[in-house]
């Protein structure tokens, strides 16, 4: 009898504690999965950097940095990524001379000007930009504009910094559009009435006021658009022209770090010079996306105590 | 009332979409004189003060009807630039709304936007739209730090002054002291009372007592229809209209 009360009251006490139990484990499996990827990020960038510090016991760090030859394969290999960086920097300048007007631009005009129908339709179109695959727009700038290219400036190949710029420029153009859209809507109406209250005209308006109020969140934009172009691989593969020597005009071909990287990973022998080295470049390229990433978020926190929006 | 009238609405109807938001009002404004708008939240009163200065055409899908006339100019003619007429005719709102701009920047830009490029004529200007404003010795030694650091009360203070920079020959004021304490609004009434030597003023108002201490004439405002107008002591003490007279004696509203 006293066992049998006994079981009937665990039976009772472990039913109270059910929900409780299945709290804690739901509680265990999202902490688990929201540090899932702070494991992953970690993990990567160890990986980086156990397989990129071996080739600084070949090269210096500033001959690896500053060498003027990128020869892998050849012997005695040269390991100079100078050309490497410079073509990245080259083409994401240039994609940023592009989406700088085209996100901008297009951004101010469905916020300013658009009516709501107007925009209603194009801002999803817009953002409809970015859903299409890189190696869709890196196919498009094959076989469409590296032909116009090599036809108005009589080049011998139409894969150039250019082209990759041009087409980086317009896959950018969603997320510096979007983002700006996001920042001027952030503009309070107020400055706006303020601002044709004291007799400005739109432009005026446009301006000295909503474009300096919305400054630093268009910034984020475009360091953000700055991001994904020099981290973009499968288009500066097709379209960059892949030659690792120093650009001294936009009109020639170009190696970026990603597309030396992705054309290369797959014949480097593992553990050898080569191989150090790509790792190597992969983790310039992770510091150099990080940084983008951090100038862009303590920005746009300062936009937001600017205008007041929170801390 | 024997004085000049500055601004005249005649038979003004305006829409919201399909939605009537005023049912044909007419009044005058007069010259160096307040006059006060009154009426229960959603009586039509800031819409119709925000007509004076065409700022409802920046609020899309309206209509208006009717007239509405600056001296002899009928304001929405369409050879009638906005631009101009928000030269002359300012606008204080509810909410102070400084420029996240400095102090000197907040005054300077009516001056800019209107083509004033003389940095000796700019700086008297903001000096003397700011003593006039009464808010100078408050400000004077940080007049270029931002002006989100000032209180409500100096803010708002601020935009009259930004608004006096251009000077303009009408001043609308939308509930200027909705968001102030009652000190902060002290110092406006002063003000309002101080300017209206040199400007026509016309004040929308939740605040009865507000529309008795400073304005000159009053009008009371009810589901988008002008119920009366006239000179405020007749409104506040002898309301022709039994609706006006619920109202001031706080039967509704």
């Amino acid at each position: 009898m006293d066992g049998t009360v006994r079981q009937i009251y665990r039976a009772i006490i472990s039913m109270m504690n059910m929900p409780r139990f299945k709290e804690k484990l739901y509680k265990w499996i999202f902490t688990i999965l929201a540090f899932a990827s702070l494991f992953f990020l970690v993990g990567i960038v160890l990986v980086l950097i156990k397989e990129g510090l071996p080739i600084f016991q070949k090269v210096s760090f500033s001959e690896f940095i500053f060498g003027r030859y990128w020869y892998p394969t050849y012997n005695p290999a040269e390991f100079g990524i100078l050309p490497l960086i410079l073509a990245s920097i080259w083409v994401t300048f240039g994609a940023v001379m592009v989406c700088l007007p085209l996100g901008v631009g297009s951004a101010l005009y469905l916020n300013e000007l658009a009516g709501p129908r107007q925009k209603a339709v194009l801002k999803p179109i817009i953002e409809l930009l970015a859903s299409i695959p890189s190696v869709v727009f890196g196919f498009f700038g094959m076989v469409v504009l590296t032909p116009f290219l090599q036809e108005i400036f009589h080049l011998p190949t139409g894969l150039t910094a250019l082209n990759a710029s041009i087409i980086l420029g317009i896959m950018a153009t969603p997320t510096v559009c979007s983002i700006a859209e996001d920042a001027l809507n952030y503009v309070p109406n107020a400055f706006r009435e303020a601002s044709f209250a004291v007799g400005a005209t739109r432009w005026q308006t446009l301006i000295k006021v909503v474009i300096p109020a919305a400054g630093s969140g268009i910034s984020t934009a475009v360091i953000l658009g700055m991001s994904r172009a020099v981290g973009e691989t499968m288009t500066v593969l097709m379209v960059a022209g892949g030659a690792a020597v120093i650009p001294h005009t936009f009109l020639e071909p170009v190696r970026p770090m990603t597309a030396a990287i992705a054309a290369e990973m797959g014949e480097a022998p593992i553990g050898g010079g080569h191989y150090h080295a790509l790792f190597a470049i992969a983790l310039v390229l992770f510091v150099i996306t990080f940084l983008f990433n951090i100038v862009a978020e303590l920005i746009s926190r300062r936009f937001r105590i600017k205008l007041g929006l929170s801390g | 009332m024997d004085n000049k009238i500055k601004m005249q609405a005649k038979n003004v109807d305006f829409f919201y979409g399909k939605t009537q938001a005023l049912k044909k009002v007419s009044l005058d404004v007069y010259s160096h004189k307040v006059t006060a708008m009154i009426g229960p939240s959603g009586c039509g009163k800031s819409t119709f003060i925000r007509l004076f200065n065409r700022m409802n055409e920046l609020v899309p899908h309206t209509t208006l009807c009717g007239e509405i006339f600056l001296d002899d100019l009928e304001i929405n003619n369409p050879l009638v630039d906005a631009v101009d007429i928000r030269r002359r005719v300012g606008m204080v709102f509810q909410k102070p709304n400084p420029f996240p701009k400095s102090i000197f920047e907040n005054i300077s830009y009516g001056l800019k936007v209107n083509g004033i490029k003389n940095k000796a004529f700019i700086e008297h200007k903001v000096e003397d739209s700011l003593k006039k404003a009464v808010i100078w010795d408050e400000v004077k030694n940080r007049l270029n730090d931002s002006a989100l650091k000032l209180s409500g009360g100096q803010q708002q203070r601020l935009c009259i002054a930004r608004c006096l920079a251009v000077e303009t020959e009408v001043i609308l004021f939308d509930e200027p002291c909705a968001s102030l304490d009652p000190i902060s609004t002290a110092k406006i009434e002063e003000l309002i009372l101080e300017l209206k030597k040199e400007y026509s003023i016309v004040i929308v108002t939740h605040n009865m007592q507000q529309a008795a201490r400073v304005s000159d004439c009053t009008g009371f405002f009810l589901l988008g229809e002008l119920v009366e107008f006239g000179k405020t002591q007749d409104i506040f003490t002898a309301p022709k209209d039994k609706r006006t007279e619920a109202y001031i004696t706080g039967r509704f509203g």
